[in-house]
């Protein structure tokens, strides 16, 4: 890189070439007043407090967009810049309410800030001053357009991060004013509330309505932590004040978001004080809950998961480990099952999404996780997303992507939706649902064709490709669109594109692995990949962006049927031996139940017991009617839960749970990024949630004498050879590590499969199309789609208060043809039927779904979705069929 | 007695505009010819060595201009015509348009041909739809008789800001953008217009290059001041005899252009000052009038010569009111991006008021000195930094607080 040396203050400095005056004089520590420079934003040199005097120059330049130049002089505080500097903030204060007594930004402020260091106290300018209303009008932003010195930060964040260019300035002169298009409020605009603009504001002008009030600057305590909600693995800071979570701020040194949140992240927090917050364990008598004291509830747990062991044998119990739980947490759980339990059946709700991936990928490539990082979306030239409404479910990477196709990278959307990204895609593959397979095979069929796979990568790297070879040869074009609707040029311009473009990545999420054929559309996913060598580099890969903030550690930490943490097979002599002899205790060698099979079994009342935390199937998993029943049937429940939900409701014993923002621990994010988890306030119920269940484990005579989550993570890391290096002290740096990890020195693993893939040799396999369980036909004439919208989550988001002001009902998705036949307008009722349920709704008309499609989430209680989708599971992971089943429609009287 | 030097204005009353056979029988269109079968190096040292420097207000070396786009790599380079025309008493451009103009698209043509650009702007003030109907009228005909070759000339109306005549504020404006002035560097001949490499020059500027092209640099090195040659086109206004327009060489001095041209003080009463340059420029007291209208000279009296509007000013007008006018458009044009001139305008034009109702305080002219000299040194772009001056010159040349008050 170019060096230029130049001289600020008489310093010699070297700076490399393109460098800001400013950056320049920040590497010798001068800090230079800055109002409009952010160093995460592009440079519009607008507010001009950062002039500085430059030889040979003979106006004030500002330094922020002053790039160095060789020999440069510059003088960053003569008299001539401080008088300047000081004209500037006259100029503003003498339009600006000097509230700084109740100003929520006071401490963070800015003009404050500058107006000290100058010696600004007032303004010797009279006159006009604004005089807006205060917007009060959403549950999140109050904004505040007097204090505005229209710096535009807010407006570059807006566009440069979410990218959702809501602001912009209007009117001109005196009058300019920030606003949403045609100088609307923000709820009146399509603003997604994810707070960037409230996160870079200097001034008072954006505060967070949440925190209002709530305590000064100075006063918080900022404690880091990870994000509760999706997969992303978002950071920010919570902030505390008397032992309670007054808010969430955002900070650049964040992995991967930097100051980007979503609204669940930034503004969903608070459920945590919400008052329907479970805070002593209850126990059901007389088909009531009462209080009862935690040894109580220790002692029944105790007594009657020995008494069911005993009776009916380890195999009668089930455990749920929970995806949004720590590391530790479901560590635990499984540690539980199966040391004190004796049996495998531990599972999660990764069986209800990513199941299949972590099959999948563990057949193809050896192993079940994104294979790069989600930076890598930055340098990437062409992004192929299918099955992922990314902007939605998984926000900030969406909003990376859009940046990145912003940039110049190709976009291709395949989804029969017109997602957000589908919109701004180059090629928008509106595919009928349910017919991945082809697609794939179908694009790879032209790839071959035309000579354009990678035959070194293959020959080197792979196994069987001369199956998946025959397989695609039958899978010609015109086949190909005639199944999957998308016309045979669009076939062939997509899959030379992929095939000839270096940095291809392919993006998924439950589009692709909520189909019976999930495992087989992932392993196709990782055909296409392995066919074009895009693996085992930067910004390539087959990436499936996981839903649940621990969704990946939970199945990471073993809690799933088939493997202890790490993925050491339970039917694997060695591993067992090894977790014998470490856990002290003879352990089950045959795979344990999954999610579904517990329930048949609960059903046929072979399951007599379950330990559920932090989950509800009730809510979340298909057919919700056959898990009721399921549930009722059981002898003995116990569920460690935040509320008193759906699937709590059927418990004996409910233990109060306690909150991200009250338990320590470590939660790993989509990209295997383990990242710490911090409590910020003493847990609600007195317990976290790791000390609960040690607490009901060593009543069962089975000590768990942990002192610390930091303990927990090092006896597992020391049973699992990805997590070796892996301890709370080095988790303290930026970032945390991604696994694999093996020793202490080692850095953590950007991206897999580099040199060779885990299982060795990448497995081709030849998979034939195969239509969904349930297509819609004469009785049941529409196909649900189902998924997640923005503003929620699968659980907790409900109990925000905010959130529920932004969205508190479902409004199902109705096509602008189908409402016209049926004569339904947005806002009308509809019932939802299918072969096994029925559910009520509001609709919307909007061309977001494609005639003949109705789309739902499964968010709210009061129109429980799950009631109605199919019971058809994934053949090999057991992940149930959302995205596909036939209803029919009833308008219902309003 | 001065004689007035007509280059750019020299088809004016002798040619139909609207007549491209006219133009041509004038020698139209022979100098692109020339100038295309000259290697583009030595078109562009020639136009350099002519001394020709913009007549938008700049002042920049046009064939130093030319030379940096041709040098800068770019698949696509543009020729902006800059027609915004927005200074309140210039309407030259206007002339030259109306009364010739092929010689501007011909201008154009050979800047394109010098850097290698073959898209080219005029980018035409909202105020002058009529305008825009004659060039495109001239743009057809000389599409039909091919003269321009492979090179394209489109007309963009203005939307009628002050600051869209700030070139890199008129290339956002053609992009469709907020007209905002842009950060430079990267100057419009490195990074112009959809981020090429891009000609931004003024309709007079470019009028002048067929006859440089035609005649040489020697020829048009000699006409005028040395650092500034050539003629220079003004608009006379205000209390003189003779309201008009006139193009004279660069050496004229004020006097003569106020007292030879314009003939004087009307209604025989005395001369209180002039300002040159529209809005933009100082006020000049009769101490001066001995400077040139020369970029440099009318610089080193602390003047511009801009746009070459001249305002003259009888004994009887109030300084205040003048001022005061003028701080109230910049109040109005001001676009609101930076702080010192969004704030600043705003606040001068309170004072400037202030002082013209007849209560401003020596304390509020050393404000207005303050914040003017301010904006001077640290606004954004040439409006802002401009803004302050008529105010500046006035309270330096003139008692600004005497006086009657502001109407
Ligand atoms: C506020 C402002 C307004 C301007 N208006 C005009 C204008 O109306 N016409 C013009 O030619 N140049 C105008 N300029 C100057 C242009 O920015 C630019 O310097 C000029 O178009 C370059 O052409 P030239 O080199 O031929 O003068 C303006 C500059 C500023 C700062
Ligand atoms: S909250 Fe986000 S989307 Fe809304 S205006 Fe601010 S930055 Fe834009
Ligand atoms: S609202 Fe805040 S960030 Fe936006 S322009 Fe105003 S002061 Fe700057
Ligand atoms: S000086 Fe600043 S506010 Fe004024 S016109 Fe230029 S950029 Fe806009
Ligand atoms: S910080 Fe440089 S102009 Fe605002």
């Amino acid at each position: 890189m170019d060096l230029v040396k130049l001289n600020i203050d008489g310093r010699d400095v070297e700076v490399p070439a393109g460098a800001s005056v400013l950056n320049a004089a920040e590497t010798i520590g001068i800090h230079i007043p800055r109002l409009c420079y952010d160093p995460c934003l592009s440079s519009v040199g607008a507010c001009r407090i950062c002039v500085v005097e430059i030889d040979g120059i003979r106006n004030l330049p500002a330094s922020c967009v002053t790039t160095v130049t060789q020999g440069m002089v510059v003088r960053t505080d003569t008299p001539a810049v401080a008088e300047a500097r000081k004209a500037i903030l006259e100029l503003l204060i003498a339009n600006h309410p000097l509230d700084c007594l109740t100003c929520e930004k006071m401490g963070e402020c800015k003009l404050v800030e500058y107006c000290y260091q100058y010696g600004v106290s007032e303004s010797p300018f009279q006159g006009e001053r604004h005089a807006y209303d205060l917007e009060l009008n959403n549950p999140f932003i109050v904004r505040d357009l007097n204090k505005c010195i229209l710096c535009g930060k807010c407006v570059r964040a807006c566009a440069e991060w979410p990218g959702k260019d809501i602001l912009d300035f209007s009117y001109r002169g005196f009058n300019t004013k920030v606003t949403a298009f045609g100088d609307t409020s923000y709820i009146e605009s399509d603003c997604v509330f994810c707070g960037s603009c409230v996160a870079v504001c200097p001034t008072g002008a954006l505060t967070e309505k949440q925190m209002r009030g709530k305590g000064r600057r100075w006063d918080v305590k900022k404690v880091r932590t990870t994000c509760p909600f999706c997969g992303t693995g978002c950071n920010f800071d919570l902030n505390v004040k008397d032992g309670k979570v007054i808010g969430v701020t955002s900070s650049p040194d964040a992995i991967p978001n930097g100051r980007v949140l979503c609204v669940k992240g930034r503004f969903g927090w608070d459920f945590v004080n919400s008052d329907k917050r479970l805070k002593t364990p209850l126990i059901k008598k007389n088909g009531k809950f009462e209080e009862a004291s935690w040894d109580e509830a220790f002692d029944l747990i105790a007594t009657r998961f020995q008494e069911i062991k005993e009776k009916y044998g380890p195999d009668s119990f089930g455990a749920l480990g929970s995806a949004r739980c720590t590391n530790e947490d479901n560590y635990l759980v499984q540690k539980f099952t199966r040391a004190v339990m004796g049996t495998n059946n531990v599972d999660h709700c990764a069986r209800t999404c990513h199941a299949p991936t972590v099959a999948g990928l563990a057949i193809s490539f050896g192993s079940g996780a994104m294979t790069n990082p989600i930076c890598d979306v930055d340098d990437a030239e062409l992004l192929f997303l299918t099955g992922t409404n990314t902007t939605e479910a998984h926000p900030i990477i969406g909003y990376r992507i859009r940046q990145a196709h912003r940039r110049g990278a190709k976009l291709i959307v395949v989804d029969p939706r017109r997602t957000e990204l589908a919109e701004e895609a180059d090629y928008w593959l509106q595919i009928k649902s349910g017919t991945d397979i082809g697609l794939i095979n179908g694009l790879s069929h032209i790839i071959i064709k035309e000579n354009l796979h990678d035959k070194k990568f293959i020959e080197e790297r792979c196994e069987n490709f001369e199956e998946f070879e025959k397989t695609v040869a039958q899978y010609t074009p015109e086949r190909v669109s005639e199944l999957t609707g998308v016309p045979v040029d669009t076939l062939y311009t997509v899959a030379r594109l992929y095939a000839t473009t270096d940095k291809a990545g392919i993006f998924y999420t439950l589009g692709i692995t909520e189909h019976t054929t999930g495992t087989r559309n992932v392993m196709s996913c990782a055909n296409l990949a392995m066919l074009t060598g895009h693996l085992g580099r930067p910004s390539v890969g087959v990436n499936p962006m996981r839903g649940q903030n621990n969704v990946q550690g939970a199945c990471d930490m073993g809690a799933i049927p088939n493997v202890y943490q790490g993925y050491q097979a339970v039917n694997n002599p060695a591993a067992r031996e090894k977790f014998e002899k470490a856990w002290g205790v003879p352990l089950d060698n045959k795979v344990g139940l999954m999610i579904p099979d517990m329930f048949d079994k609960a059903n046929e009342g072979k399951l007599k017991a379950m330990y559920i935390l932090g989950e509800n199937p009730v809510l979340t998993d298909p057919n919700s009617n056959h898990i009721r029943k399921g549930l009722e049937k059981l002898e003995f429940l116990v569920v460690h839960e935040l509320f008193m939900t759906e699937t709590a409701e059927y418990a004996d014993v409910v233990l109060p749970a306690a909150s991200f923002v009250e338990c320590d621990g470590t939660f790993t994010n989509t990209e295997r990024r383990v990242q710490r988890v911090r409590e910020a306030v003493e847990p609600l119920p007195g317990k976290a949630n790791w000390e609960t269940i040690c607490e009901m484990v060593t009543r069962m005579g089975y000590p768990m004498n942990y002192q610390n989550p930091g303990e927990i993570w090092a006896e597992m890391a020391s049973l699992a050879p990805s997590y070796a290096g892996i301890n709370f002290e080095r988790l303290e740096q930026r970032g945390g590590l991604q696994w694999p990890c093996p020793s202490c020195d080692h850095p953590g693993t950007p991206f897999l499969h580099a040199q060779s893939f885990t299982r060795g040799k990448g497995l081709f396999q030849g998979i034939e199309d195969v239509p969904p369980a349930e297509l819609p036909d004469r009785d049941y004439p529409f196909l649900l789609n189902t998924g997640r919208i923005l503003q929620h989550y699968n659980v907790t988001t409900m109990y925000s208060a905010g959130l529920m002001t932004l969205r508190n009902e479902e409004y199902a998705m109705v096509s602008p043809e189908d409402a016209l036949e049926l004569n339904l307008n947005t806002g009308d009722r509809i019932k939802v039927l299918s072969r096994r349920g029925e559910v009520e709704t509001k609709i919307q008309i909007t061309e977001r779904v494609p005639k003949g499609m109705i789309w739902m989430s499964f968010h709210f209680p009061n129109t429980q979705t799950n009631a109605v989708t199919s019971d058809a599971v994934d053949t090999i992971a057991k992940t149930g069929e959302y995205k596909v089943c036939a209803v029919k429609i009833e308008k219902l009287a309003s | 007695m001065p004689q007035e030097l007509r280059i750019v204005l020299r088809n004016v009353d002798k040619i139909d505009a609207l007549k491209i056979d006219d133009y041509i029988d004038a020698n139209g269109y022979k100098p692109l010819e020339k100038a295309r079968s000259m290697p583009q190096a030595d078109l562009i040292q020639e136009i350099r060595q002519s001394g020709l420097r913009g007549r938008g207000g700049a002042g920049f070396n046009t064939g130093q201009k030319l030379a940096f786009t041709y040098s800068a790599a770019g698949d696509q380079k543009y020729i902006v015509c800059n027609a915004d025309e927005g200074e309140p008493g210039t309407y030259k451009d206007r002339v030259i348009m109306q009364s010739d103009p092929h010689a501007v698209i011909e201008g154009m043509a050979i800047c394109g041909y010098a850097v290698g650009a073959t898209k080219g702007y005029i980018y035409c003030r909202g105020e002058y739809p009529y305008v825009a109907e004659i060039l495109n009228a001239a743009i057809a005909q000389a599409k039909e008789k091919d003269v321009l070759g492979e090179f394209d000339v489109e007309v963009c109306l203005g939307a009628g800001a002050f600051v869209c005549g700030e070139e890199t504020a008129l290339i956002e404006s053609i992009e469709g953008k907020r007209g905002e002035p842009r950060c430079k560097p990267p100057y419009p001949p490195v990074s112009g217009l959809w981020g090429k490499p891009t000609v931004v020059a003024n309709v007079e500027t470019l009028a002048n290059l067929p006859q440089i092209v035609d005649r040489g640099s020697g020829w048009f090195a000699a006409i005028g001041a040395a650092g500034y040659p050539g003629t220079k086109v003004l608009t006379l206004t205000g209390d003189v005899v003779n309201r008009k327009y006139i193009e004279v060489p660069t050496n004229t001095t004020i006097k003569e252009v106020i007292y030879e041209f314009g003939g004087g003080i009307a209604g025989g009463r005395k001369f209180q000052a002039v300002q040159i340059g529209g809005n933009s420029g100082g006020i000049i007291p009769e101490s001066l009038l001995g400077t040139q209208i020369a970029f440099d000279a009318m610089a080193a009296v602390g003047a511009t010569l801009g746009s070459g509007a001249v305002f003259v000013m009888d004994e009887t007008r109030d300084l205040r009111d003048v001022v005061c006018r003028m701080a109230k458009f910049f109040e109005h044009e001001s676009c609101g991006k930076c702080i010192p001139c969004r704030e600043g305008t705003m606040r001068m034009f309170d004072l400037c008021e202030k002082v013209g109702q007849g209560k401003g305080t020596a304390a509020d002219l050393a404000l207005l000195q303050e914040i003017g000299e301010t904006m001077a040194v640290a606004c954004f772009c040439g409006l802002g930094q401009a803004a302050p001056t008529p105010v500046l010159t006035a309270i330096k040349h003139f008692d600004l607080l005497a006086g009657k008050g502001c109407a």
